[in-house]
């Protein structure tokens, strides 16, 4: 094999580390080199995990599909192994486009806002990167703790009195799941004496009936902990506030991080309880069905009484959490590819309307506009920079454009058709009501029935929304908009509509990916005979 | 032995619950710190409890494992001592700037209306 593309699975990780920490020795006032960099890591990011996705959607199938990555050249069950399946390559390619969105609206002034913003940015879609790839329990401890540690650092980012108000109550309930996290984890190890995924589910089967309550008590922990980050109800009611609080950038940003809990929760599930692992199959599936509809239904509630567009975002975000969580307790291959289509639609989407809300509160209100120009009037604005930020312009038919962006996230995030979330809930219905009506128990038809109503929730919610934000008699001139800005925004709709036009074939990737997922043996087998070169 | 462990691991988290549920900054971030010190020895107490073994092998010859203590809970540990003793001094500053900025050192940021 060639040297150099076997390292392509540590890019991800390796490339925003070093230059993260490289950007640690200039200055904060060479803005624009450090913005260069950013730029330059977050394409070298994209295209890394594009190509990985080729990779994954053309290799072969069964064991070949993996693509493990010794670190250090130890074998795995001792060393720490990166794992590159289908999963983990949507997941990467769906941070660094909803990162470099994010990051592109940044450069336009939100990056000046205070100190340290591409450093951070770059640690958290580190973090990310690590958390998707990693083969190893406590590795994916160490990542989601950087992750989250550079989030803490972002959701302040701006300052202000609402980000450290809810930036408080984020840290808190975020390190309470961080002990949570490690008390199972730790309970895995005293009981089954490997942290290793792969190795872990091999030796599920074997375990004695004696340790195997503590080993699911210690599964059903760490479950708890993924289950805070992925905000599902009753322990997500985080997120909507400490979302809206945070600025409009660092808000796209974080949809990606609460998907994270998602996958682990997909990966684990479907790797240590799948049907082979004896006594414990399908564990906890019953809950994680209970746990999905119920985020469904709260989210749902919740957009509906949202008086604030940021806060239904945060909301219909905990909708597609729950989404997937419901078609992963449903236990259907089809269901779960739909949901995860949604999920990628769905958080671009998310992250595209936190950019739009930013743009569309800029002429709301006169003290909307006074305290964000009071954050960008902080110490770190450098004066002499000024002259080198774009200025303001007013795209022709401005208001046209960026309502046909809202439309174009509004029907994505319902799931309407003709956009991507709707193929994704249209594979979940077909999943959960099997061809003929037998078999659709009360799982099947409540997961239908709730997921129809939060479209309409959704549905109603935000087109309250743009009504009032884009259809009243313009009476202020139309917001101003940054050519960096609008480009985000398209890259984010852009890629919304992408998925849309070639939904046939995403959709056979997430089948292909779902199919792979429910044959733990050969993800088992792969790890642990890798070769060592 | 196992029995001391055990109830200090039970009096820090009993402690370190009520302290998060009580209504100043102050006493979270004590009460955060006392459940992650009860972690770290949770996590150590999983590699067994052993007097005497080391963890780390001195020679290269055959050995008897029985002798000898599991070495990765000690490992993990050092990791999650460094990460939420880290995390820790973090939730310190944002708690002295919501003190400075709100006024109160009330979680919620306003003192409850009586």
């Amino acid at each position: 094999m060639s040297g150099l593309a076997d390292h392509l699975v540590i890019l991800p990780i390796i490339l925003p580390l070093v230059v993260a920490a490289a950007m640690l020795l200039f200055d904060e006032r060479r803005r624009r080199l450090k913005a260069g960099l950013s730029l330059l890591t977050v394409a070298g990011i994209l295209a890394a995990s594009v190509a990985l996705l080729y990779d994954a959607a053309t290799g072969p199938a069964g064991v070949g599909a993996f693509q493990v990555y010794a670190l250090g050249n130890w074998a795995a069950p001792f060393g720490i192994v990166l794992v590159a399946d289908q999963l983990s390559a949507l997941m990467l390619v769906l941070s660094s486009t909803l990162g470099a969105g994010a990051l592109l609206f940044a450069l336009a002034r939100w990056d000046g806002a205070g100190p340290r913003f591409h450093a951070l940015f770059l640690l958290l879609l580190m973090g990310v990167n690590g958390a998707v790839l990693t083969g190893d329990l406590f590795n994916l401890f160490v990542f989601v703790e950087l992750m989250l540690a550079a989030s803490y650092g972002l959701v302040l980012h701006g300052s202000g009195e609402e980000r450290v108000r809810a930036g408080l109550h984020y840290i808190a309930i975020n390190l309470g799941a961080s002990m949570l996290f490690l008390i199972g984890v730790s309970l895995i190890y005293g009981t089954a004496g490997t942290l290793n995924m792969a190795d872990l589910a091999d030796r599920i089967p074997d375990l004695s009936d004696k340790v195997r309550p503590l080993f699911e008590l210690g599964c059903a922990i760490l479950a708890m902990a993924f289950l805070i980050k992925a905000s599902a109800w009753p322990l997500g009611f985080w997120l909507p506030r400490t979302y809206a609080a945070a600025s409009a950038p660092v808000a796209a940003l974080l949809a990606i991080m609460s998907k994270v809990g998602v996958y682990a929760l997909v990966r684990l599930s479907l790797l240590l309880f799948g049907p082979a692992a004896g006594a414990s199959a399908g564990f906890g599936g019953d809950w994680l069905l209970a746990a999905g509809l119920a985020t469904i239904a709260f989210g749902t509630v919740g957009a509906l009484g949202a008086r604030e567009l940021t806060r239904a975002v945060g909301f219909s975000i905990m909708i597609s959490s729950g989404t997937v969580l419901a078609a992963l307790g449903l236990g259907d291959e089809r269901a779960l590819a739909g949901a995860l289509f949604y999920m990628a639609g769905s958080t671009l989407a998310a992250g595209a309307l936190y950019l739009l809300a930013e743009i569309l509160a800029r002429d709301d209100r006169e003290d909307a506009e006074d305290s964000s120009e009071q954050v960008f009037a902080d110490e770190y604005q450098d004066p002499f920079d000024q002259e080198t930020r774009e200025d303001a312009i007013a795209i022709p038919l401005t208001v046209a454009v960026l309502g046909g962006a809202f439309l174009a996230c509004t029907l994505t995030l319902a799931g309407l058709p003709p956009l991507a979330g709707f193929i994704g809930k249209l594979a979940i219905f077909i999943g959960a009501l099997p061809p003929g009506g037998a078999g659709a128990g009360w799982s099947g038809w409540s997961t239908v029935a709730l997921l129809t109503l939060s479209s309409l929730g959704v549905l109603i919610c935000l087109a309250r929304f743009g009504v009032a934000e884009l259809w009243v008699p313009a009476e202020e001139p139309s917001p101003m908009v940054r050519p960096v800005e609008f480009a985000a925004l398209a890259g984010l709709i852009g890629a919304v509509l992408l998925l849309t036009v070639l939904g046939g074939r995403v959709m056979d990737y997430m089948d292909q990916t779902v199919a792979g997922l429910e044959r733990p043996g050969e993800y088992v087998s792969a790890v642990l005979g890798a070769e060592i070169r | 032995m196992e029995l001391i462990l055990a109830l200090g691991i039970g009096v820090l988290v009993a402690s370190g619950v009520w302290l998060i549920l009580r209504p100043r900054t102050f006493q979270v971030i004590i009460g955060l710190s006392l459940i992650a010190y009860a972690v770290n020895l949770f996590i150590f107490a999983m590699g067994r409890l052993r007097v005497g073994a080391p963890p780390a092998l001195t020679s290269t010859e055959a050995i008897d494992a029985a002798q000898y203590t599991d070495p990765v809970p000690q490992a993990l540990v050092l990791t999650a001592i460094v990460i939420s003793f880290a995390l820790t001094a973090l939730f310190l500053v944002v708690l002295l700037a919501a003190r400075g900025l709100t006024g109160t050192d009330h979680v919620d940021g306003r003192e409850p209306s009586e």
